[in-house]
């Protein structure tokens, strides 16, 4: 039997980066706030403690800190005539769960967009005509700019302590940093991080070759860091365990490092864990949410938890599902492309070149997530797209993050895969090997879509949502250009041997290996409610009182790291809802 | 052979009325410092504030239980006292004492009944509190909180400490001379309601504190808590060397500077009264603490005169254990140097807990980690992890004997006995210890 919980002003799904950002905005305005996380409670200790954390085999390939399908996954498929299978094992992304969510286990690259990419389809119209927009690429404008974000993408990045170079200080180009970048209002909380030798190297040749590289955005600190919530971070030791991994350091910019003990602080906010949301329960004539239905683990029961407002700040695959299951929104129709609620699913484009070096020690083993220098000199706003013949663009960049003997040995195509050869290979490479990598956008398309599967359900009996994912010419036209541009640099730099790996004509999507976790789409922003999930406060259309945070808003894939845009855009959404919304709770557009 | 004999029980009887009296004739009591009148009445805050000063809550709330309902075990050499229930509650709380008799509480140590309360309540720091206050303190106590109905809980004092009329005898010299509240604020907050002398100050040969003001040379010169070295807070071994205003001030605030954490009982002074205080009163307090003269710190030459340092970085396969067991345990957070990073990782070197005259301390923050209290200012409850599971009592030892004699520090060694004690003798509250990963 169900059972009806006290209302709240603010129920809360997730308690990740946008879950905590929007708590400690709300509960400073006084309202009553419970946080839902399905997952269980996480501190740096004892959950991250050393050495108890740096485990490669726990959290490295069996994914401890990760959402176990068993309980929580969708379903793959590559066009609408293949049939969905479960995504039964992780492989191509691996969404986190419990307290902190992915925002424990990230690298804490932490990049602002490009001003064009807010306003993509409108920039390549006016830059190089309708025409070369092929008839089945669905991008769209965000309906937000850059410049009304940066406001917000400065106060997550001074909230998370973010170390890095500036390139553009309001409109001041700085010697060592971006120049291409859009401009900020002030430089980086913390300067960069320090370089690895392969970093070093790859600068030095991409400088020869008149290019010019900056360091990585860093969710790294590298310096002690106490930020507007009085929270803390202390210094990066280098100990090469970020992504998959909480930080035994303090050092990862985190819910728990940057937010969550100043939030448990409030006396009107309150969470609980192991508790799944089924559903947003909708009001008799479908116009507001009444609250939520979630699963209460302890308890074995469902609970309703009425509220005022219904934030959904779980991971982007989990928003769209929850709002495909609610009826929050028109699912989206490939076939006649009505509909918006699963619309623009939207991955990542990358690929990479291997480069061995007998004579250098890279000393792998000392490195972080976001330590590496970069390139935007192929950035989207940087290439002729009529030219060239795509749409999109990547940062280039160079940086090992990591030494770990099970996943991080890089050996030379041809050394087999195990026995003494293998062994012999390790021996060999460990230590000696670097890639170049480019970090592509991946444009959104008319039958790229999430939907409810028609026949798998999960452990609620609710339908998994269904995934309808393929890479696209366009797409890999631009990884192909990515290599043209990489491999030249990888030959400046002399190496004994190198190889590269990029998707070519022909490439289909693949679900096993690793690829990345910038999952975006599916509930996305715009100003015209025919065409977006959300408005431009992250706003359901169709139910004032619903709000969707994360990269499900993004139309399509930036060329970056989601996490920047990500948070600036629940600062965005924070402020509306307080400085609008509370005072006359309505439709915002 | 008669008068002896008469005068024997002459003796006997005057000494068994003298006894009599001692135990049964009521003490006088001290009085009021000031005359105030029937109908003062403290400025609204005043009275949360001056308990907020006085720190009553530390230790009159047991772990996770009901504010100032008492049941908090207090250990003493002489037995465990449990602290009592001082809410409003008639029957079980302090709700039917009149303002002299709570007033005799706080400078004479004397229960409603008259009966003599052992000076684990720190009525000889308290008595140099204001009337002012006491009546603050009242108002608070009184008015302000909700009773609650919890029985004290019963003493563990063993024959005779638990015959508390002996506990008399005690006062005519533990007690000191007078009582009078300093002028200087900064002397009131540290001699008075802050009752630091209690754990700062040595104690003579019958527990009582070797001096209650700056008058006094032995106070503040450290002392001992729970088996842990209270810091000296003066003089060439101050636990407060080096430290600016502003370090001072943020320690008092937050439980952390670019020093140290807070550590041992003295977190819970943070947690509930000094991250409290105003800032001129903690202002006052810094240059009170200033004015009994803090020594420079040790230059950078003498710092590391070992070089420990360069021991450390070189990172020879063949150094000895202590060293190896730095780097693959406390390095990442405390570095090489020993200085660890501001607000976050403590310094090691120049560590008032890494040289303490006890290493209890040192051994237990070793074995069970540690944690700062959350508040306003910094919000972030850091946790150390302990290292109970990881390392033996002889690599504790041996990594403890390399802390309290690397860079500029000096202590003795750490035996691996003095580590299995600490081990075997877990008494930390169950919240404190390590709670397992939830999976």
């Amino acid at each position: 039997m169900a059972r009806t919980d006290p209302k709240k002003d603010v129920v809360i799904v997730g308690l990740g980066w946008t879950g905590a950002i929007m708590g400690m905005e709300l509960a400073n305005e006084g309202l009553e706030i419970l946080a839902l996380e399905r997952g269980p409670d996480r501190y740096t200790v004892p959950d991250f403690k050393y050495p108890d954390v740096i485990d490669e085999l726990k959290y490295g390939i069996r994914f401890g800190f990760m959402q176990k399908p068993r309980n929580s996954t969708l379903t793959v498929r590559r066009g609408l005539d293949e049939v969905a299978r479960p995504y039964r094992q992780l492989g191509s992304f691996l969404p986190g769960d419990g307290v902190g969510g992915a925002g424990i286990h990230w690298n804490g690259q932490t990049w602002r967009p490009m001003e064009e990419e807010f306003r993509l389809r409108s920039y390549v119209e006016e830059s190089f005509g309708a025409e070369i927009i092929p008839e089945d690429m669905t991008i769209q404008d965000w309906g937000v700019t850059y410049e009304e974000l940066e406001p917000h993408f400065d106060r997550f990045e001074y909230m998370a302590g973010i170390a890095g170079q500036a390139g553009n200080i309001q409109g001041e180009i700085q010697e060592g940093g971006n120049p291409f970048e859009a401009p900020r209002s002030r430089g980086f909380p913390l300067p960069p991080m320090k370089q690895g030798l392969d970093a070093q190297m790859f600068a030095d040749a991409a400088r020869g070759m008149g290019l010019h590289p900056f360091p990585r955005p860093a969710g790294n600190a590298t310096a002690p860091y106490v930020n507007e919530y009085g929270m803390q971070l202390g210094p990066c030791n280098y100990c090469g365990f970020c992504e998959r991994y909480g930080c035994l350091n303090y050092s990862k910019s985190s819910p728990q490092t940057c937010i969550l003990d100043a939030l448990r602080r409030k006396p009107n906010f309150s969470y609980r864990v192991n508790s799944e949301v089924l559903r947003v329960e909708l009001a008799e004539d479908r116009q507001t949410a009444t609250g939520v239905t979630y699963w209460d683990e302890e308890a074995q029961e469902e609970v309703f938890q009425p509220a005022d407002i219904v934030l959904l700040c779980a991971y982007q695959l989990h928003n769209v599902h929850l709002m495909l299951l609610s009826g929050i929104g028109q699912p989206y129709d490939p076939t006649t492309g009505e509909g918006v609620t699963g619309k623009n699913y939207a991955y990542q484009m990358n690929g990479g070149t291997t480069l061995f070096f007998r004579e250098h020690d890279f000393k792998p083993f000392a490195a972080a997530g976001s330590n590496g220098m970069s390139i935007d000199d192929y950035a989207i706003n940087r290439i002729d797209f009529a030219a060239e013949g795509f749409i999109g663009g990547s940062y280039i960049t160079a940086g090992i993050s990591n030494g770990q003997p099970i996943r991080g040995i890089s050996l030379p195509r041809g050394t087999p895969s195990w026995g003494p050869e293998w062994k012999a290979g390790i021996r060999e490479w460990y230590g000696h090997a670097m890639s170049i990598g480019s970090h592509g956008s991946n444009m959104s398309y008319r039958d790229c879509y999430l939907d409810l599967d028609p026949t798998y359900t999960d452990r609620h009996g609710r339908p998994l949502m269904r995934m309808t994912f393929n890479w696209k010419p366009n797409d890999i036209r631009m990884t192909q250009f990515m290599r043209s541009k990489i491999e030249p640099i990888a030959e400046a730099m002399a190496p004994d041997s190198w190889q590269s790996s990029y998707k070519a004509e022909g490439a289909q999507y693949d679900v096993r290996p690793y690829q990345t976790t910038h999952n975006v789409g599916g509930a996305i922003m715009g100003t015209d409610p025919n065409t977006s999930a959300v408005n431009r406060y992250l706003q359901a259309w169709t139910q004032h009182n619903v709000f969707s945070l994360g990269a499900g808003a993004f139309p399509q894939n930036i060329q970056y790291n989601p996490t920047g845009a990500v948070g600036a855009l629940a600062y965005w959404t924070a402020e509306a809802i307080r400085r609008d919304y509370l005072p006359n709770p309505r439709p915002l557009m | 052979m008669m008068t002896f004999l008469r005068i024997l029980t002459a003796l006997v009887l005057i000494g068994i009325v003298a006894l009599l009296a001692f135990i049964f004739v009521p003490p006088q009591v001290t009085g009021p410092q000031t005359a105030l009148t029937a109908d003062w009445q403290p400025e609204e805050g005043a009275g949360e504030y001056t308990m907020r000063l006085a720190d009553c809550e530390a230790c009159h709330t047991a772990e996770g239980g009901t504010p100032f309902a008492g049941g908090r075990p207090i250990e003493s050499p002489l037995g465990t006292i449990y602290s009592t229930n001082i809410t409003p509650d008639p029957e079980t709380g302090i709700g039917d004492y009149t303002l002299d008799q709570f007033r005799n509480v706080l400078y004479d140590g004397l229960r409603e009944d008259g009966a003599h309360l052992y000076p684990a309540m720190p009525y000889a720091n308290y008595r140099r509190l204001s009337e002012e206050d006491v009546r603050a303190l009242y108002h608070f106590f009184m008015e302000e909180l909700e009773p609650v109905s919890a029985p004290d809980h019963e003493n563990e004092m063993p024959f005779p400490f638990n015959q508390r009329w002996g506990i008399r005898a005690w006062k005519w010299v533990g007690l000191g001379e007078g009582n009078l509240s300093s002028e200087d604020r900064g002397a009131y907050l540290v001699e008075g309601p802050g009752h630091c002398g209690a754990c700062h100050t040595p104690r003579n040969a019958v527990m009582a504190e070797r001096g209650y003001t700056a008058d006094d040379p032995a106070f503040l010169t450290g002392g001992e808590i729970a088996g842990w070295t209270a810091p000296p807070l003066h003089g060439p071994a101050s636990a407060l060397r080096g430290w600016s205003d502003e370090d001072m001030k943020l320690f008092f605030a937050s439980g952390r500077n670019d020093h140290v954490g807070v550590n041992g009982e003295m977190a819970l002074v943070v947690r509930d009264s000094t991250q409290y205080f105003r800032d001129e009163d903690l202002d006052a307090m810094v240059a009170y603490l200033k004015g009994l003269g803090q020594p420079a710190p040790a230059t950078a030459a003498a710092a590391d005169a070992g070089g420990t340092q360069a021991v450390l970085e070189a990172a020879d396969p063949g150094m000895a254990l202590g060293p190896r067991l730095y780097l693959d345990n406390c390095n990442a957070c405390h570095f090489t140097n020993g200085r660890g990073a501001d607000q976050v990782f403590p310094e090691l070197d120049g560590s008032s807990l890494v040289t303490a005259a006890s290493p209890v301390g040192l051994i237990e923050t070793i074995l069970w980690g540690a944690e700062l209290p959350s508040t306003e200012a910094r919000p972030y409850s850091l946790r150390m992890p302990g290292f109970a599971d990881r390392l033996s009592d002889e690599e504790v030892a041996e990594l403890a004997t390399f802390l309290r004699d690397g860079w500029s520090n000096d202590a003795g060694p750490v035996t691996a006995d003095a580590v299995a004690e600490r081990r075997q003798d877990d008494t930390r509250e169950p919240s404190q210890q390590p709670q397992p990963a939830q999976r």
